[in-house]
C-alpha cells in the first residue's frame, strides 16, 4: 500500500477501461447472453479478472523483489513459520485483489444493474479466487529467476487463464473441443460459480464451483507452505 | 573473558557443515560462544563466514551438524525454532532493507515480527546511540552506506536479541565512524549481549574479541583467545639503532636474515622467542658496535591471519 498509485490506482484504471469498453460501447452492440445483457454478463467476469490478476501480482512481485533485493533474508531470520509467511504474503495478495475488485465492482454500476442472486457466495468466491491466485503468485515469485521470468508466468499462465476461462464469453458458445479445454482451466470455475452467484445463473452448478475451486486453493496453499519449508530457492 | 565448560555456551555450532554444488562451503566446523562473549570470526574471502552466519540465522538450510542456541537446537531435519530466532540479531553483510519504509517506520514494525512490542525507551536509545535521529523520516534509498549500516545495526537491535550476529558491521564505513560503532557494540556487549563478529579489519577483531576463529576454505584452522592467537607466531621484530653506520653484518646477526638501511645505522631482524637477544647485543657491543636504541614488536594479528590462512592445513 506504499506505493498506492501502482498497486491500486492503475489496476482499477485499466479495468475500468475494459468496463468501459466492454460494457458501455461494444456491450450496447452485441446480443444478449443467457438472458442478461453483454454489459451483465461481462462484468462479473471483468471483477474477478481484475481481483485474480491483482493478487498474483502482488505475491508474486513481492516475493520475487525480495529474493531479487536480498530483503528476504529478512524475512527468514524472523521467527515466523513456513505457515505464517504463507498466510501473511496470501493475505496481502487477497487484499489488494479484493480493494481492487470492490472498487471495479462500484465503477460497474455505472454500466449495468446485477441482479445480486447470491451475494454471500458471491464474495465467498471472489475470497476464493483471490487466495488461489494470490497462492499461485506465490510460487510464480519462489520459481522466477528474472524479470523476465515472472513475465512469462503472466503472460503465458495467467493471460490464457484469463482468456480462455469465459470472462468476455459462455463458453456453452464453444465448439465441444474447446469446450472440453475451457473445463479444464480451474479459472473457468471461479468464473462460472463467481457469475451464477451475481446472475442466478451459470453454465454449471454453484457448488461443483465451489468444491473444485475450494479444493484446487487448499491443495495449492498446502503445496505453498510445503514448498517455503523445504524449496531451496527460498532459502539455500 | 574465558570459556568456562559450566557456563550454558550462548551459541554452540557442532561439526557444521554446508555443500553447495559439490564444493564444501562449511567443513565440519565446530566452536562455541560463552554468554557475554565477543567471538570474531574470520576468514579470507570465500572461507565460509557468511554461511556459517547465514545457517545460524535461519536463511541458509543447515547441511550437516547442528547448532545450538541458547540450547535450541537447529539440525538439517529441524530449523530453528521461534525460541532461538527471537534470541538472535542479526546485522547482515549486504544492506538489507526494503525500500518501501522509512527509517522510523522499519524500526516500529521489526519487533512486531519477533512477537514484541515496541520499547520507546530502547528504540531512542538505539535512535540516539546511532545518531540516526536528524534522519528517521528518511526512506532507504536516501541514506548514506554509512547511515544504511547503522539502520540495519538497530534494527538487529531492536528486539533486544541476546545474540548478536555481526557480518562485517564496519565494512566500508570511515574511521570515525568505526570507532563510535566499536564503542557501541561494546556497551551492548557489557549489557550482557553475546556477540558473533566477522570482520575484514584485523585491528577491529584484534580490539573487540575475546577469542577469534580463522577459517580457511570452509575449515577451522585456529581457535584461541585473542591474546594468545597475538602469541602463535613465536617471533619478536627487532630494530637495532647503531650510534655510526655498519660496514657489514657481524656474524653474529647473519643467522637471522637481516636488513641493513640504507644508512647503515639500522638492522632490521625477526628473531624467535627462544633467542638470547641480550647475547647477541652483547656480542655487538663486544665488536665495538655503539647500538643507542633496541625496539622490539610482536607480530600483528594480520601476519598471523596471513600466515594461517596460507600456510596452515585445515584441522577438522
Amino acid at each position: 500500500m506504499q506505493v498506492w498509485t501502482q498497486t491500486l490506482v492503475t489496476p482499477i484504471l485499466i479495468t475500468s477501461l475494459y468496463l468501459f469498453v466492454f460494457g458501455a460501447t461494444l456491450g450496447e452492440r452485441i446480443s444478449v447472453v443467457d438472458g442478461f445483457s453483454y454489459a451483465q454478463f461481462v462484468i462479473p467476469g471483468l471483477i474477478l479478472m481484475g481481483v485474480i490478476n491483482n493478487s498474483f501480482t502482488n505475491t508474486s512481485s513481492s516475493l520475487f523483489m525480495s529474493r531479487h533485493l536480498g530483503s528476504i533474508a529478512d524475512l527468514l531470520v524472523m521467527p515466523l513459520s513456513s505457515k505464517q509467511i504463507v498466510a501473511a504474503y496470501t493475505l496481502a495478495g487477497m487484499l489488494r485483489g479484493l480493494l481492487v475488485g470492490v472498487v471495479v465492482g462500484l465503477v460497474s454500476t455505472q454500466f449495468a444493474t446485477l441482479p445480486w442472486a447470491h451475494p454471500c457466495y458471491a464474495v465467498l468466491m471472489a475470497v476464493i479466487a483471490s487466495m488461489l491466485f494470490a497462492v499461485l503468485g506465490l510460487m510464480a515469485g519462489t520459481f522466477a529467476d528474472s524479470f523476465d521470468g515472472l513475465s512469462l508466468y503472466i503472460n503465458f499462465v495467467i493471460l490464457p487463464l484469463v482468456f480462455l476461462g469465459g470472462v468476455f464469453y459462455p463458453i456453452s458458445i464453444l465448439p465441444p473441443f474447446w469446450r472440453t479445454v475451457s473445463q479444464c482451466n480451474p479459472l473457468f470455475y471461479l468464473l462460472d460459480g463467481f457469475r451464477h452467484a451475481l446472475l442466478g445463473t451459470g453454465d454449471i452448478s454453484l457448488w461443483l464451483a465451489f468444491i473444485l475451486s475450494g479444493g484446487l486453493t487448499l491443495i495449492l496453499i498446502l503445496a505453498a507452505v510445503y514448498m517455503v519449508e523445504h524449496s531451496k530457492r527460498f532459502r539455500a | 573473558m574465558g570459556y568456562s565448560s559450566s557456563m550454558k555456551p550462548a551459541l554452540e555450532i557442532k561439526n557444521l557443515s554446508k555443500t553447495y554444488a559439490a564444493t564444501k562451503v562449511v567443513d565440519n566446523l565446530s566452536f562455541s560462544i560463552a554468554p557475554g562473549e565477543i567471538f570474531g570470526l574470520l576468514g579470507p574471502n570465500g572461507a565460509g563466514k557468511s554461511t556459517t552466519i547465514n545457517m545460524i540465522g535461519g536463511v541458509t538450510r543447515i547441511g550437516g551438524g547442528e547448532i545450538n542456541i541458547y540450547e535450541h537446537k537447529i539440525t538439517p531435519h529441524q530449523s530453528a525454532p521461534p525460541q532461538a530466532k527471537r534470541l538472535t540479531g542479526i546485522m547482515h553483510q549486504e544492506i538489507v532493507a526494503d525500500p518501501f519504509f522509512t527509517i522510523q517506520q522499519a524500526l516500529a514494525l521489526h519487533p512486531g515480527f519477533f512477537g514484541i512490542r515496541r520499547d520507546h525507551q530502547w528504540y531512542d536509545y538505539l535512535i540516539d546511540r546511532l545518531q540516526l535521529r536528524p534522519h528517521i523520516h528518511k526512506g532507504m534509498h536516501q541514506l548514506s552506506g554509512g547511515l544504511k549500516r547503522r539502520f540495519m545495526l538497530a534494527k538487529a537491535l531492536i528486539h533486544k536479541p541476546r545474540l548478536l550476529i555481526l557480518d562485517e558491521p564496519t565494512a566500508g564505513v570511515d574511521v570515525e565512524l568505526r570507532h563510535t560503532l566499536w564503542q557501541f557494540i561494546r556497551d551492548i556487549n557489557a549489557s550482557g549481549t553475546s556477540i558473533l563478529l566477522t570482520t575484514h579489519y584485523l585491528e577491529e577483531a584484534q580490539q573487540m574479541c575475546n577469542r577469534i576463529a580463522i577459517l580457511k576454505d570452509g575449515c577451522l584452522v585456529a581457535l584461541e583467545q585473542t591474546d594468545i592467537l597475538v602469541q602463535y607466531e613465536r617471533t619478536r621484530h627487532f630494530d637495532l639503532h647503531l650510534r655510526s653506520p655498519m660496514p657489514t653484518i657481524p656474524p653474529v646477526l647473519q643467522r637471522f636474515n637481516p636488513t641493513l638501511n640504507k644508512a647503515g645505522t639500522r638492522v632490521s631482524f625477526v628473531a624467535s622467542a627462544n633467542d638470547d637477544i641480550g647475547a647477541i647485543v652483547a656480542e655487538l657491543v663486544a665488536s665495538k658496535m655503539v647500538v643507542h636504541d633496541i625496539t622490539s614488536s610482536e607480530p600483528s594479528l594480520e601476519e598471523i591471519f596471513l600466515r594461517l590462512t596460507r600456510e596452515t592445513r585445515p584441522k577438522h
